[in-house]
């Protein structure tokens, strides 16, 4: 959005509470990988020029990258400067912040859809003697004790963090709720290759059935493996982690309940995921790809045992840890905008926000199913940016009048 | 006068007023409130195991409501428990009450993804241990092993589309959440 703004000369500064790339500096674990390929990640004037173009960023190789294109872009930022409250005032909004106070007519929020660890209220009934650390927490398997493991939710963070504590020698259980699973490489190509070019991450906010549904969607199993393997539940289960169903809740006596609803959640994603491999199949017929590509094949059903338990015993010494990889929520409580709706989140269309003005970037489907990618965000600041400018025409005409 | 109205982008009928259900969503969503419902049925016992249940009035949309007419449930045990066998056995309401649910769920889903039902069948089966109620082994619970539901489904839709019929009825079902779930229960005496 700097970069657009700049383009535009529109005057404008970017606050950042900490150094560029705070949160992937401070909230991500140390082998995290970037779960798309270098070559996607496009931003207005700058994109990939390494001989790896297929290779998944390294944490460090994304604070690099986001570092530099803020220095490619001379993005005014103001880091270590705290947002603290935003007010609106008679031509726009009052910024306040631990180093002061800002006027601006316009307001971009692009703080992030993933503020806050969302874990279930029953977590306060956890016995003491678990140790419990989000998926914003969790860095590695040896700061965990020694013991089982019971890692809560089967996106992309809880399987990324459910295989690597395993392999460090810690029994994990893996508990199973709605997921989308996807595999890395699909008819020789990684999945991203094929959703690009399909179109299906260019699917736009006004043109799905349910936008509210459409946004809640959980995102894809997916992990940028160096092997590019495919990392779902079978490939879990190989190792040896145990698969149960959605926690749904902890007894007094310390119990874990199990729902007994794995078999359902697996078929669902196995559906959700072949219906993306078969648009993804006509695409490539109807563009004369099927002769250039690997034939089209279906990954085997996701194993689910007979009789998975139904619950585990907390007290029993077995587990020492839960990680909770049970999804985030954006952080608004210094926002004193009448902007949210009854459960906290900001009513926009299309980042338009419900009050002039306001703008909003980076969370689930804002105007593209690709929005929360970086290679989304150009699009989207684009668009956005031409409403701000239009937006800030008129509040100077209506001023000069 | 004969009803000329026709609906013109779908011809599909599962009998599921699928606009209604959407536009009570949309209301709903907006008062939250008026969701608030409860369930009720009465039980009186008769003799033996056997007892009378009734279903009749309930809470919902901000008010009480009631049935169109009372319905009425005989429960008892069949003879080789030594009973009378006046009712199906309470497990088996169970049953009934997971199969019609999802069943339910079915056609509705059907009629929103535009899919022509011609007929759905299902038989359900919950495996049960009896050691388990009659005290006999500590170690088995009262409660069902496993349920398993299998359906027979002839529509006009894919394989996968009826499958996936079947996996968002579970995903939306109240009876498969109650059983699949725990559920706080409170039993008083007045």
């Amino acid at each position: 959005m700097s970069r657009c703004l700049s383009e535009r000369a529109i005057d404008h500064v970017v606050l950042e509470r900490g150094e560029v790339a705070h949160s992937w500096r401070t909230e991500r674990w140390d082998s995290l990988r970037l779960l798309t390929p270098n070559w996607q990640s496009r931003l207005p004037g700058f994109f990939y020029r390494g001989d790896d173009p297929d290779g998944y960023r390294t944490l460090p190789e994304v604070i690099d990258f986001i570092t530099d294109y803020a220095k490619s872009i001379a993005a005014p930022v103001r880091t270590h400067t705290n947002v603290t409250s935003v007010r609106g005032n008679e031509d726009g909004y009052l910024v306040r912040t631990d180093q002061g106070g800002w006027r601006c007519r316009i307001l971009v929020l692009a703080s992030g859809a993933c503020n806050i660890a969302r874990v279930p209220a029953f977590a306060s009934r956890m016995p003491a003697a678990i140790t419990q650390v989000t998926a914003q927490q969790y860095r590695n398997p040896a700061a965990l004790a020694d013991g089982g493991v019971l890692v809560v939710g089967a996106s992309a963070s809880g399987t990324q963090i459910a295989h690597e504590v395993h392999r460090s020698g810690r029994p994990v259980f893996m508990s199973v709720g709605e997921h989308i699973r996807a595999p890395r490489l699909y008819r020789g190509r990684d999945l991203e290759w094929w959703m690009d070019a399909a179109g299906v991450l260019d699917e736009r906010y006004d043109q799905v059935e349910d936008i509210s549904r459409a946004r809640r969607v959980p995102s894809l199993q997916l992990a940028g493996t160096p092997d590019r393997s495919t990392l779902d539940l079978n490939a879990l289960t190989a190792i040896g982690v145990k698969l149960v169903g959605r926690l749904a809740g902890i007894t007094d006596d310390g119990k874990a309940q199990f729902a007994g609803s794995l078999r359902n959640m697996c078929a669902m994603s196995d559906l959700k995921m072949n219906r993306l491999l078969d648009l993804i199949d006509e695409w490539a017929r109807t563009n004369g790809l099927g002769d250039n590509v690997a034939p089209a094949e279906r990954l085997s059903p996701t194993r689910v045992e007979d009789a998975p338990p139904l619950g585990l015993d907390l007290k029993a010494g077995a587990i020492k840890t839960i990680i909770w990889a049970t999804g985030f929520r954006p952080d608004y409580s210094w926002l004193e905008v009448p902007v949210l709706d009854r459960k906290g989140m900001l009513i926009h269309d299309g980042g338009v926000a419900a009050a002039p003005g306001l703008y909003l970037m980076g969370t689930p489907f804002l105007r593209r199913r690709k929005s929360t990618l970086i290679d989304g965000a150009g699009d989207d600041a684009r668009e956005l940016s031409a409403h701000l400018a239009a937006y800030l025409d008129g509040a100077r005409k209506r001023l000069s009048a | 006068m004969a009803n000329t109205s026709t609906n013109a982008t779908s011809t599909v009928d599962n009998g599921v007023n699928v606009a209604a259900l959407i536009s009570a969503r949309e209301a709903l969503a907006q008062a939250p409130q008026a969701a608030q419902f409860k369930w009720r049925a009465a039980c009186e016992w008769k003799n033996g195991t056997h007892s009378h249940s009734t279903v009749e009035g309930y809470y919902g949309l901000g008010q009480e409501q009631r049935h169109r007419r009372t319905f009425t449930f005989d429960a008892d045990h069949p003879e080789v428990f030594a009973s009378e066998d006046n009712g199906a056995t309470p497990v088996e309401y169970v049953l009934v009450g997971l199969a019609s649910c999802l069943t339910a769920g079915i056609a509705a889903v059907a009629q929103h993804r535009n899919i022509q039902l011609r007929s759905v069948t299902a038989t359900i089966e919950g495996d049960m241990d009896i050691q388990g109620i009659l005290g006999v082994d500590s170690d088995v619970r009262n409660g069902f092993g496993g349920i398993k539901v299998t359906y027979k489904i002839d529509a006009d839709a894919k394989r996968e589309d009826i499958e996936a019929l079947v996996a968002q009825s579970q995903k939306r079902s109240a009876v498969y959440d109650i059983v699949t779930n725990p559920t706080n229960v409170t039993v008083v005496v007045n």
